[in-house]
């Protein structure tokens, strides 16, 4: 019984669950947006890097390899705390926002482009010798394919960052984490935890199916 | 064979990679409704030398005439639209595996000639009728046998009515047994009356096909003639050593 009591008492559950529900609002929509600006800027970056301008390319690869590189605490610290000072006050949801983008971004980026890299060069032939331009060879051809090998790495990403917006409970963002353990010490019990973990569940279960479902979709064999 | 105009022509053509010089003079005509064919060993710029005619090689010097277009003069940025006169056939296909067949034979109709998508749905199966697989419209291209899916090609290049079709090595990926149904449909191409440059080691095709055979080395065309003449009556020593080590395979 004291397990039930600690980790799942009702009046606690009761008492916390419309804030709880709100939260997970917070992270979903945090999630969603991230991954919407995330994936199609990646794309974005990752065909304007096939353009093959070497100035452009060389701003895109630091960018990829500083967003890869740095833990995105430390990014969310730095913007939540340091601009400020610079006079740009950016909500704690801004800034998980940002972060998270610009972080899935260059994971995105990165996967598409070793994608377009692996297109053989006969594919890109058969296009421009059809009377394609190379912006259309690249579109209807080349990225295409490199969409489709992306997928399970890019899946493996996505689900990893949006993961990450439970670090907005370090800069007071209302999602799921920073409202149950708020709610644990206040309580003091360990029943909103239980519930929080639920609720991560309740919006990764399904996105986990709906991303097998993805691949099998997208899969096609050569 | 036709006396007719010359559809493609090739004059002086020069092409060198850094310091190699593949091509050194190549002067070659294909007659409107002609089937040219291309032989020589590995190496001797086969290759370089069709690719040249549709600019996927930039020439490094010498001119090249496509219906009486000078398509080497032709600014970088404007080299689409001289593409869609010029079909190629690749040896590996390329056919573009995320895509039915239908799209695949769609995809440059409707993007760069601007057709309608009923209008391009309507060749495509035409074309596809043509090649013997209207029946596989709706398959992936990796459901196909190759010699399907070179004909396939084939269908994607003619659906943009070229006027002269470049095969390279058409039939050297495919498997014994479906060397025909491909060769099948080139005859009959010729028979339609297409203007077509082929680079082949099909020595019975081009005995068979061919108006007239063409033999490189090392850059040039050494000889060229009518394939009785070229095989029966061989000038060169270059081309007696080629023709009985190529004969020295085929026997096998
Ligand atoms: N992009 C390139 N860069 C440098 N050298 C090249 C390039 N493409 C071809 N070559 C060289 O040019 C020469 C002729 O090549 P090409 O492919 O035209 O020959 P081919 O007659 O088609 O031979 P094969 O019968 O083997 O296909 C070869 O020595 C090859 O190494
Ligand atoms: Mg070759």
């Amino acid at each position: 019984m004291r397990f039930f009591e600690t980790f799942f008492n009702l009046s606690v559950i009761e008492k916390y669950l419309p804030d709880l529900i709100a939260a997970m609002g917070v992270t979903l929509y945090l999630a969603v947006a991230t991954i919407l600006t995330g994936v199609l800027c990646g794309a974005a970056l990752a065909c304007l890097r096939a353009a093959g301008n070497r100035y452009v390319n060389f701003i895109i690869i630091m960018f990829a390899d500083m967003m890869r590189a740095l833990p995105p605490l430390v990014l969310i610290l730095i913007l939540f705390f340091g601009m400020p000072s610079l006079g740009i006050n950016l909500s704690g949801e801004m800034v998980i926002y940002l972060v998270l983008s610009c972080v899935l971004m260059a994971f995105a980026e990165e996967i598409f482009w070793g994608g377009l890299t692996s297109v053989t060069a006969g594919q890109w032939e058969a296009g421009r010798a059809t009377g394609l331009s190379k912006a259309q060879t690249l579109f209807y051809i080349a990225f295409p394919q490199a969409f489709r090998m992306g997928i399970p790495p890019l899946v493996n990403r996505v689900l990893a960052t949006t993961k990450l917006t439970a670090l907005g409970s370090v800069i007071g963002v209302k999602e799921i984490l920073s409202v149950s353990s708020s709610a644990q010490s206040f309580s003091g019990s360990a029943t909103p935890l239980t519930m929080a973990a639920l609720a991560y569940m309740i919006i990764f279960i399904p996105a986990v199916i709906a991303s097998h479902q993805i691949e099998r979709r997208f899969r096609y064999t050569r | 064979m036709t006396a007719s105009r010359t559809m493609l022509e090739i004059h002086a053509l020069e092409k060198r990679f850094d310091q190699t010089e593949v091509l050194k003079n190549i002067d070659l005509k294909v007659g409107e409704g002609e089937l040219v064919f291309v032989i020589g060993p590995s190496g001797s710029g086969k290759s370089t030398m069709l690719r040249c005619c549709n600019r996927l090689e930039e020439p490094t010097s010498g001119a090249i005439m496509i219906d009486r277009e000078r398509i080497t003069d032709i600014p970088r940025r404007d080299l689409d639209r001289m593409r869609l006169k010029v079909g190629m056939v690749f040896q590996g296909f390329h056919l573009y595996p995320h895509m039915s067949v239908l799209k695949n034979v769609m995809l440059a109709q409707v993007k760069a000639l601007g057709r309608s998508k009923p209008e391009a749905q309507a060749r495509a199966l035409d074309m596809l009728d043509q090649v013997g697989l209207k029946h596989k419209a709706d398959a992936k291209p990796a459901e196909l046998s190759g010699g399907q899916q070179q004909r396939v090609a084939i269908a994607r290049a003619l659906a943009l009515d070229p006027k002269v079709m470049l095969f390279d090595e058409p039939t050297s990926a495919l498997d014994p047994e479906l060397v025909g149904s491909v060769l099948k449909v080139m005859k009959e191409l010729r028979e339609k009356g297409m203007t077509m440059l082929v680079v082949s080691h099909e020595m019975a095709f081009a005995r068979e096909a061919a108006d007239r055979v063409v033999f490189m080395d090392g850059g040039y065309v050494i000889e060229q003639g009518p394939p009785d003449e070229l095989f029966g009556n061989p000038k060169s020593d270059r081309l007696k050593a080629f023709l009985s080590r190529v004969s020295g395979n085929e026997a096998a």
